[in-house]
């Protein structure tokens, strides 16, 4: 129940990325017949990727990877917009390639969020009002606590002040409804995040945006990402992200319901519990919390141990020699973190067992520690 | 001291202090600042300097 390391390959997509290989597509600008069979498989996988955020399937650019769909969007606008200004508006818990890429742009202006991850709109429109703001960024839904962040409100904020904002997906593209969305100037995912190859980003941007690549482009992909595109991979993840369309509401509705049972099971079982973001305005997927008194990497071994393979946001965890900024920011406890990401197929016993084997870890682990 | 330790440190000393008076804590580790502000709320005792490496925390009960 890893989330950050993204969803395990729906089966699929991990099909479609083998029938792929072996139907032997080329490159897709050249006018062979390999070459032909790819491009008509890109095509389907920009239209897959276009309808679920009601966007043009010529809007549609594959990159490598989340976090380089986020620095390309960012980057791209701020150069697009450098007559205006070099500062980039982002909340203080969005993605560290958002924040890293704000703040190579010029300056950085960090919208505070609430303990519950909510970004503040009050602090939002200053930020954005201010003159020489090239653009801004906000998450559907943080990657980590899965809140859902007031991104529409947000939008015709930015639209009111003519700053073109990106909207990162990555956490919410195919479980939350997106096609109505509107007001954004460019949008992010990434295809790990639902079950898609992890070498497949995704990047839409508006044909209106004034955007510049930041890097050096070619011909593929109307000039806007380098090098010819890996259209097996491509192709699994727009099967993947269907998948989600076709029959994600059902799964996501489950999802939703054993989260909640976990937030009040764990709140229950477990004594001195932080368990964060908002409970019921949240992408279904996802869960965080923090044990106090207890290591974040002792935690997840016993919990590997136990059979559950999960991430931590703290620095005593293997992953990080820092805390999590968004555990941080949010003024929640770091330490003892655990991050749970259900998958398609997560079922209730799996929560069942959790909750069960949760409690006695803990105790173990602030046994030792003489913590009580 | 790597985290949790700062923490479980100061929640170790501030049993031994009376009401009122005030625990330093010295910490160089990253997560001691946000950690002991998070642990002043679930604990309900009051941060009153946060300047990392040095925090001060009042035993409030």
């Amino acid at each position: 129940m890893d989330s950050s390391s993204g969803e395990p390959m729906l089966p699929d997509a991990r099909r479609a990325w083998l029938d792929a290989q072996q139907a032997g597509w080329g490159d897709p600008a050249r006018l062979h017949r390999p070459g032909r069979l790819a491009a008509q498989a890109l095509d389907q996988a920009r239209e897959v990727v276009a309808a679920a955020v009601g966007a043009r399937p010529d809007e549609v650019i594959f990159t490598a990877s989340g976090p380089h769909s986020n620095y390309a969007a960012i980057a791209g606008l701020a150069l697009g917009r450098r007559r205006v200004g070099s500062q980039v508006v982002t909340t203080a818990i969005d993605h560290s390639s958002v924040l890293a890429a704000a703040g190579a742009a010029g300056s950085h202006a960090v919208v505070k969020v609430d303990h519950e991850g909510h970004a503040d709109l009050d602090e939002w429109t200053a930020a954005v009002g201010i003159a020489g703001t090239a653009a801004a960024c906000i998450q559907v839904a943080n990657h980590e606590v899965g809140t859902l962040q007031p991104f529409s409100d947000a939008a015709e904020i930015c639209q009111r002040a003519d700053v073109p904002l990106v909207l990162d997906a990555t956490a919410a593209l195919g479980r939350i409804d997106l096609a109505g969305v509107g007001g954004w100037s460019a949008l992010t995912g990434w295809a790990g995040a639902f079950g898609g190859p992890a070498s497949v980003g995704i990047l839409v941007i508006k044909k209106s945006a004034r955007w510049r690549a930041p890097y050096l482009t070619d011909d593929y992909q109307q000039g806007r990402w380098p090098g010819v595109p890996d259209v097996p991979a491509i192709y699994a993840a727009a099967v993947a992200l269907d998948r989600w369309q076709q029959a994600g509401r059902a799964i996501g509705e489950h999802q939703h319901e054993l989260i909640d049972q976990l937030r009040v099971g764990i709140v229950q079982r477990v004594p001195d519990v932080d368990v964060v973001g908002d409970p019921v305005r949240r992408v279904p997927h996802l869960l965080t919390f923090s044990a106090l008194y207890v290591d974040g990497e002792a935690l997840t071994l016993e919990l590997d141990k136990g059979g559950f393979a999960v991430a931590s946001g703290s620095a005593c965890s293997a992953s990080s020699e820092h805390p999590s900024h968004v555990l941080a920011a949010m003024g929640a406890l770091t330490h003892g973190n655990v991050r749970l990401g259900l998958t398609w197929t997560t079922t209730a016993s799996e929560i069942d067992r959790f909750l069960n084997v949760l409690p006695p870890i803990v105790a173990g682990i602030r046994a030792t520690v003489g913590a009580s | 001291m790597k985290c949790p330790q700062p923490i479980i440190e100061v929640a170790h000393r501030i049993g031994e202090v009376s009401v009122g008076a005030i625990v330093e804590l010295l910490a160089d580790d990253p997560a001691a600042g946000p950690d002991l502000a998070a642990w002043c709320r679930m604990r309900k005792q009051t941060l009153i300097a946060s300047d990392p490496p040095r925090f001060l925390v009042r035993r409030e009960s």
